[in-house]
């Protein structure tokens, strides 16, 4: 500790300008590289525990007028999985499309549609923020998740809502990047899972979801960017951690390197 | 002219060293600017840059603009950068803004990358990473938007309790009398000198207060952007005219910011680039002589 007070002023600041040189020099490697990924992890992590930290239970997405709605809302991501199977969901109306709820539940549930529209209703019109920066206002009528959860019963060690999807995306080429296909899927927390706001959505703008927008069943995360709001849900599984599935960082976008907290 | 209270504001640890040399003019140092200032300068350098950079990356992801709640493609945008095939089988660059639209081909809208074009708003040259991606570019910004924040804030307490701001940096009612004659001093490159050149000018004193307001601007414009904020104090979105205004006024205050650099480095450049850069890294300015 002694040297330190040796070390003059005129070293250190040589030090902080090479370094700084350093930084700027080697923005592109240091952008891929894996050591430098924990610098990137540990800034999201202050992010996702600051705004936690102010946002108490009951803080509520700003929600709009009718008149406020989007004339045309942006459909982005996956416009129709198009497999055969989903095809013909389409084609019966979604008459045979289930919801599993299942893992760490004390009673795993399977609802169709018809299920769903007979529990209590929410709708709410909010603003989807896009990662890429765009906007767009919608009504979205739904169950609450924490309605589901609730009637499946957590068990212990239940942290993790992980929603399986119906598609499998290419990637997408305004989002840069590895453009790498995968099936679709995405996880949150409990916390926003039990949120007021937070729901499976049926319909839109009044009428049943389209396909380009998710049909039959999306999440609603209100209080989170566009990515996190799974499109054709078919299975909740709730889980205590999500390293074993698919890539291991809870979502298709996760895996191609962004952020699991998209509270930003 | 000057009082000796504006000698002791400028360095609030002022201590005036004249070095005497009989062969030359007696040639004043002083200590200009604190370690504090310092460190809140050099930061702002570092950070400004990679949010800059990261930021252009972001943009491109939708390389539009809007005002109001919301904005998307089927939107009408005031600022937009994009690419068109024309019937020759060229494509074109193409920088819309209001009704007007510019070719802006190699530049903006339609770029090379690593030797092949592609469409990208801002060209390669520009952005943090150069290659496009969302994700990276997103990391970068978060980290140095911390950084930035920080720094802010720990520069807006220290300023205060110091009354740095307050003395140094906000003009006084006499010091804005003095705009017309300082706008013609710049106008012939006249800086001043002995006393006068120990404090800041008056249109000194307006573009740091200035860029001041813009960063906290760019800090709160940023968070609105933020869906988790917006729940948290709702009222941003209201002030700033919904989100994409936010987004909108979060770009158009960096290019003012771009815009205070370029005049602050040419201003540095135009005062003696050795001395002031000299002055922003051990604090120690060379006061220039009457006469010089």
């Amino acid at each position: 500790m002694a040297d330190w007070g040796k070390i003059s002023r005129r070293t250190a600041m040589t030090a902080a300008v090479g370094g700084a040189g350093a930084l700027i020099w080697n923005v592109n490697n240091l952008t891929l590289s894996p050591d430098f990924a924990h610098v990137f992890h540990a800034v999201e992590d202050w992010t996702r525990l600051s705004q936690r930290a102010l946002l108490i239970p009951g803080r509520m997405a700003p929600e709009y007028a009718m008149k406020d709605i989007s004339p045309t809302f942006k459909p982005n991501g996956t416009l129709d999985p198009g497999t055969d199977d989903y095809n013909a969901h389409v084609a019966q109306g979604f008459a045979n499309w289930r919801l599993r709820v299942d893992g760490l539940v004390r009673k795993p549930l399977s609802l169709s549609i018809r299920d769903l529209r007979r529990l209590p209703a929410r709708t709410q019109i909010t603003k989807h923020d896009c990662v890429e920066g765009w906007t767009a206002i919608g009504m979205w009528t739904g169950v609450q998740l924490g309605l589901l959860l609730t009637a499946a019963g957590m068990l212990p060690g239940a942290r993790y809502a992980v929603f399986h999807c119906a598609d499998n995306l290419d990637g997408e080429a305004s989002k840069g990047g590895e453009q790498s296909p995968g099936q679709y899927y995405e996880s949150i927390d409990l916390n926003d899972a039990f949120h007021p706001q937070t729901i499976i959505a049926y319909g839109m703008n009044g009428r049943n979801l389209a396909v380009a927008h998710g049909a039959p069943l999306r999440l609603r995360v209100e209080r989170q960017l566009g990515y996190k709001h799974a499109k054709y849900v078919q299975h909740i599984e709730i889980v205590s951690g999500f390293a074993s599935i698919a890539g291991g960082r809870g979502g298709y976008w996760e895996d191609r390197g962004y952020e699991w907290y998209a509270g930003i | 002219m000057l009082s000796g209270g504006t000698h002791v504001a400028m360095g609030a640890m002022s201590d005036t060293v004249l070095a005497n040399e009989p062969s030359r003019p007696r040639r004043e140092i002083f200590y200009r600017h604190t370690a504090w200032v310092r460190a809140w300068h050099w930061i702002n350098a570092l950070a400004i840059l990679f949010l800059l950079g990261s930021g252009l990356n972001i943009f491109n992801a939708h390389p539009r603009l809007y005002w109001g709640r919301y904005g998307a493609d089927a939107d009408t945008p005031f600022f937009a950068l994009g690419s068109v095939d024309a019937a020759d089988g060229t494509t074109h660059g193409i920088t819309q803004i209001g009704a007007w639209q510019f070719d802006t081909t190699g530049v903006l809208g339609w770029s090379q990358t690593g030797g092949e074009y592609s469409a990208r708003g801002w060209p390669a040259w520009m952005t943090i990473p150069s290659f496009q991606d969302l994700a990276d570019a997103r990391h970068w910004h978060f980290l140095f938007a911390w950084i930035l924040a920080i720094n802010l804030l720990v520069y807006l307490v220290w300023s205060l309790r110091r009354r740095h701001l307050q003395r140094d940096i906000v003009p006084s009612a006499a010091d804005l009398k003095t705009i017309p004659r300082s706008i013609l001093d710049h106008i012939r490159f006249k800086h001043p000198t002995g006393e006068a050149a120990k404090r800041y000018n008056v249109l000194q004193r307006l573009a740091y207060l200035g860029v001041l307001l813009l960063i906290c601007l760019m800090v709160v414009t940023g968070l609105t952007m933020s869906p988790a904020f917006n729940a948290i104090f709702p009222w941003s979105l209201d002030i700033l005219g919904g989100r994409q205004s936010a987004r909108s006024l979060h770009f158009l205050s960096a290019g003012l910011i771009l815009l205070f650099v370029f005049v602050h480095v040419a201003e540095v450049f135009i005062a003696g680039v050795f001395n002031e850069v000299r002055s922003m890294i051990t604090g120690y300015f060379t006061v220039p002589g009457e006469h010089e």
